[in-house]
């Protein structure tokens, strides 16, 4: 068994696929997946609905089309993959321990690592919801993967709580096989989903969506047989004498992704607090020589095609990286101003050439704004914009003639009204 | 003339559109940030339609995913959805495989994913 390769990428989603695919294409000679699940794909497996690659094969496809059209790219490169193996532990010198059944474990080693490895979806317990535990409480990603890959129904009726793309897609699946959807709920006042999502998944079916809404109890001995809802307040706190009662066999939680990280703090990559991804250069370089990041375990993406996008670009850089010695940097931090919740890069390396597209979410939702890039006192980039809301992911280009006037450090701020 | 406000489902853009209508026909169209949206409105405002994306059984009890290889009238749904979850099929399949011919109006169910 090979025990070097130029580059090793971790995770064979959409993500690894597309880094893997341009890392090739840029000139690594030895490329190698490593994936936990017995196929390609990733999570676009169980994400059979249609809407993807709208941005970059301008048709709606499903999720396993999507995953096919790269898994068929890779195939005609001399791309390694490693099916079934899961990776243990990685080390800063870019060695990997990882296991799968045929070779139990083993330590392989590469010039460069391409973190692709994605997210998982935030749980009951990380909500700290009163009430007992009883059976029937999934997260919006497992009913999808037991309705979708493994042909379960979990359960007739359902409360879904959290209004994020999975939690609405997952309200119009159940429906069509035939499950009564009571409520989606979402404690914030305005949706986390996309708004086509809203229309096509419960506006078309008649399920209604509770606005500044949260389950205050779950019901149920052994299986859930009801949940309490509560209004909320502007501070997120339930109000009293608001409670409605809905019965229920089932309740989803659709509550927010984060990046899965376990094996970056193996590697002592430094993560930032605010995406819980690595902290990157532009090239998706971590801070650690040699680790490239990209997709959602990067920063949590509302669109595949802005996942392949990123992982294009990791994968080039990482293949450049190989190639030839590190120039050195001259890196200049990307704060997060007002409104702001995280920018993607954090870190511009002025000795990089070419454009950098800077990816943020607002913190919330704002109309008529102007988002603003700052130099100190030096207005680099601006632009206006309808509305801003923390559920859809902005972009902006930064030119090179534009990150040469950076001196220091640079600010993204949106300022509009509430 | 009824103005319909509309959110339009072609793109993750979610325009806000304000349809126009007169004798049950969309004749102006506004909001929209390209020409899908204005097909979509004129569409909605008379027969809304939907692609259905589902999943069939396949013989060896892996669950394939199809869909309807155009939309459907949004009032059929569930009558396809029923056919849908009739059928059986065989393996190994193919992507943009035909499942069912004409399972409503002239469009088939094909498969969108691949199992060997």
């Amino acid at each position: 068994m090979k025990k070097k390769y130029d580059i090793i990428v971790i995770g064979g989603g959409p993500a690894g696929l597309a880094a893997a695919i341009s890392a090739y294409d840029k000139g690594a000679k030895s490329v190698l997946i490593l994936e936990r699940e017995d196929c390609l794909g990733g999570i676009l497996n169980q994400c059979i609905h249609n809407g993807f690659g709208l941005n970059r094969f301008k048709e709606s496809l499903s999720g396993p089309e999507y995953a096919f059209r790269f898994i068929d790219e890779l195939k005609t490169r001399n791309i390694e993959v490693m099916l079934q193996t899961t990776v243990l532990s990685m080390r800063e010198d870019k060695t990997i321990t990882a296991i799968n059944s045929k070779e139990g474990v083993f330590s392989l080693k590469a010039k460069a690592i391409i973190l692709a490895m994605g997210c998982r979806e935030r749980s009951r317990g990380a909500l700290n919801i009163a009430g007992s535990r009883p059976a029937g409480i999934y997260s919006a990603g497992t009913a999808q993967k037991f309705v979708n890959v493994k042909g379960f129904l979990p359960g007739k009726k359902v409360v879904i709580l959290g209004s994020g793309d999975i939690g609405l897609i997952m309200a119009r699946r159940m429906t069509l096989e035939g499950a009564k959807v009571q409520a989606v709920l979402e404690i914030m006042p305005y949706s986390s989903g996309l708004k086509r999502n809203i229309v096509q998944c419960l506006d078309d079916f008649d399920i209604p969506l509770y606005l500044s809404h949260t389950i205050t109890k779950i019901e149920g001995d052994k299986h859930v047989t009801g949940v309490v809802v509560s209004k909320v307040d502007q501070n997120r706190q339930p109000i009293p004498n608001t409670e409605i009662h809905f019965d229920c066999d089932t309740v989803l939680f659709s509550v927010g992704l984060i990046p899965e990280n376990e094996l970056s703090k193996s590697a002592n990559i430094p993560l930032s607090p605010n995406t819980r991804g690595a902290i990157v250069y532009q090239t998706r370089e971590t801070l650690v020589n040699g680790f490239f990041a990209c997709g959602n375990v990067l920063q949590v993406h509302d669109l595949v095609d802005f996942v392949s996008e990123e992982a294009f670009l990791a994968g080039a850089y990482a293949g450049e990286y190989i190639k030839k010695a590190n120039k050195g940097r001259d890196a200049v931090d990307v704060k997060n101003g007002k409104n702001v919740a995280y920018v993607v890069p954090q870190k511009i390396d002025k000795n990089i050439d070419g454009n950098v597209k800077l990816f943020f979410r607002p913190t919330k939702m704002l109309k008529d704004c102007t988002i603003t890039v700052k130099c100190g006192d030096e207005i680099l980039v601006k632009k206006n914009k309808k509305i801003v809301a923390p559920g859809e992911m902005e972009t902006l280009i930064l030119t090179k003639e534009k990150t040469d006037k950076i001196v220091y450090e640079i600010e993204v701020l949106v300022e509009g009204d509430i | 003339m009824i103005i319909k406000n509309l959110t339009c489902i072609e793109c993750p853009m979610g325009c806000q559109i304000q349809a126009s209508i007169e004798n049950e026909k969309c004749v102006d169209v506004k909001g929209n940030g390209c020409p899908r949206g204005k097909i979509y409105a004129e569409s909605e405002v008379v027969c809304p339609m939907r692609i259905v994306t589902s999943t069939v059984k396949t013989d060896n009890g892996k669950m394939l995913p199809v869909k309807t290889s155009m939309p459907i009238k949004k009032a059929e749904i569930f009558e396809v959805m029923e056919k849908i979850n009739q059928i059986k099929a065989k393996t190994p399949v193919r992507i943009g495989d035909v499942l069912k011919e004409n399972i409503a109006d002239g469009v088939n169910l094909i498969a969108t994913s691949n199992i060997n």
